[in-house]
């Protein structure tokens, strides 16, 4: 039981006893980092959001696996070339993305809605622009992430197959410049997936949706391509396949390296664009890129305020 | 089985805003590609079937049942509002049955309808084509329905499970081992298509009796099984 203690007599204020305390805040006077170093952080951040690094178990999951199924083949293809003494590789350097375009595609419409959906959707973007960087510097990093990691993502076959090709002691100054076009190829591939992929994602920061409405973009406008083609290539109009091909990414990325870039044509009919269609080509895919960057900077302008 | 408040908001939750403009874009798209195939070419049997084999089935019913399918139950479940739906006394494979029709009839008004006008436009019917592929569509969709809701009801990430079936499964694996292609929706629903139209345009890897079998078994286990999963439904939070 509590012994019933006296109230302590209520000290009588006499005077001003009101005091500030000073308890030791002190103001920041380190080196600041500023606004090249945030938007640093905040791509190499992306960058390693899009294989999954620093993110959860499951999150690595399908960027690593689709990681491995891209390479997968590239090393059978190197294999049976060495093992049968082939001449040349069973699959040019440039072909080797149009082939695993599905799974390019797969990536883009996983990894897209990740670097850009949540924060939108958990309305988090304010606290990126509460740091020095400005909207363009959050666009900036996020597309050249995305891009980094997609042109990781298709240049790593290419590696695997020119490291093999090598080894098999294929003709060297020929693999080399083949490598180096395919290169150029996933550059520019690597650019426009990941614009096209990005603006979508930005519009549709709902869980599943943005990665549905990216695969559809991508895989319904090839659909239409690739069947529009086709019909042109039974019907004899043959001319036409080229300027069809401006209609979906995949088709126009086929056309701009089959006109400048030495590959044959994965069109049907492997018609290839003559050099005043691929100039169209390239400059629509300049255009697209251009145009994924700055419907990205309207989006974000007055996002969060 | 059939609740209509449930089905009520299952149709405002699948055809509000954005989610109706994708899904009214693809058929759309559909029919101007038939309008322009037909203003190119004529009237070609071939070409029919190039056209609505080769995009309207293979590309743009699972694209619209894997929205349809998966819109129906996952966003509810991931923002967590299904508790309210759940703690209802309802049934859960009431829920569940009554989503799969809602998203099967979304799937089919907005697949077989477009497929049947593409078709007539293709080549007025000719040798059956349009209506065989209606009817492939309308069973693909009842089949890509039921699977993909129970995809929604499974994973969180049924949309990129559902995208990876019908595009790497079906599209890639299909066209390179001929054993995937008897584990498909797509080429179940040909079989079907292949009774109707007659002749050899349209043609399927499985046979008929094979197909049916495993096109009601696939529904009938993936609603069944949904029911389950929901009725010991753990709400998990972001990762």
């Amino acid at each position: 039981m509590a012994v019933e203690r006296p109230l302590p007599t209520p000290v009588t204020s006499t005077g001003d006893q009101t005091r500030i305390h000073n308890i030791g805040y002190r103001s920041y006077d380190g080196p600041r980092l500023g606004r090249a170093y945030a938007r640093r952080s905040l791509y190499s951040q992306s960058l390693r959001g899009a294989y999954g690094l620093g993110r959860s178990a499951k999150s690595k999951v399908l960027p690593m696996l689709l990681f491995v199924v891209m390479c997968v083949p590239a090393a059978i293809m190197v294999a049976v070339a060495v093992a049968t003494k082939a001449k040349d590789l069973p699959v040019d350097y440039t072909r080797y993305a149009i082939i695993m375009q599905a799974v390019i595609s797969l990536y883009v419409a996983s990894q897209a809605p990740q670097a850009v959906s949540r924060d939108l959707r958990f309305k988090t973007v304010p606290l990126y622009f509460s740091r020095p960087i400005e909207t363009a510097d959050y666009v900036r990093a996020k597309y050249a992430a995305l891009a980094s990691a997609l042109f990781i993502l298709t240049a790593a076959p290419l590696l695997v197959l020119y490291v093999g090709a090598l080894l098999a002691k294929l003709d060297f100054a020929d693999q080399t410049k083949g490598f180096a076009e395919g290169l150029v190829s996933v550059a520019l591939l690597s650019l426009l997936f990941a614009g096209i992929g990005l603006v979508i994602a930005a519009v549709t920061p709902r869980r599943g949706f943005g990665i549905a409405a990216v695969i559809a973009v991508l895989v319904i406008s090839y659909g239409a391509v690739s069947t529009l083609q086709a019909i042109a290539d039974v019907q004899d109009s043959s001319g036409a396949i080229p300027w069809i091909g401006l209609f979906s990414p995949i088709t126009l990325i086929d056309g701009v390296q089959s006109a400048f870039l030495g590959a044959t044509s994965a069109a049907p009919g492997g018609v290839a664009p003559g050099t005043g269609a691929g100039i169209v080509h390239v400059l629509v895919v300049a255009g697209l890129v251009a145009a994924a960057y700055g419907l990205l900077l309207r989006r974000y302008r007055k996002v969060g305020l | 089985m059939y609740d209509p408040t449930v089905a009520r908001l299952t149709y405002r939750a699948l055809l509000g805003r954005r989610r109706a403009l994708v899904l009214g874009a693809l058929p759309l798209l559909l029919v101007v590609i038939a309008l322009v195939v037909r203003a190119l070419t004529g009237a070609d049997d071939q070409t029919a079937v190039n056209v609505l084999g080769g995009f309207a089935l293979a590309t743009m019913v699972p694209i619209i049942g894997v929205i349809a399918g998966t819109g129906a139950i996952g966003p509810e479940i991931d923002d967590g509002s299904v508790v309210y739906l759940l703690s209802k006394p309802l049934k859960r494979p009431t829920i569940i049955f009554t989503k799969l029709i809602v998203a099967v009839a979304v799937t089919m008004v907005f697949s077989a309808v477009p497929t049947l006008i593409a078709g007539l436009i293709l080549n007025g019917n000719g040798q059956q084509i349009a209506v065989a592929y209606t009817v492939a569509a309308l069973v693909s969709s009842i089949a890509y329905s039921a699977l993909f809701l129970l995809l929604g009801t499974v994973s969180r990430h049924a949309v990129v499970f559902g995208l990876v079936y019908a595009l790497v499964w079906e599209a890639l694996f299909g066209s390179l081992v001929p054993g995937a292609r008897t584990l498909s929706v797509q080429q179940w629903s040909l079989a079907v298509a292949h009774k109707m139209a007659g002749g050899d345009l349209v043609t399927s890897e499985v046979g008929l009796p094979t197909a049916t079998v495993l096109l009601v078994a696939v529904t009938v286990l993936a609603t069944w099984y949904a029911g389950q999963k929901l009725r010991s439904l753990t709400l998990a939070g972001e990762e």
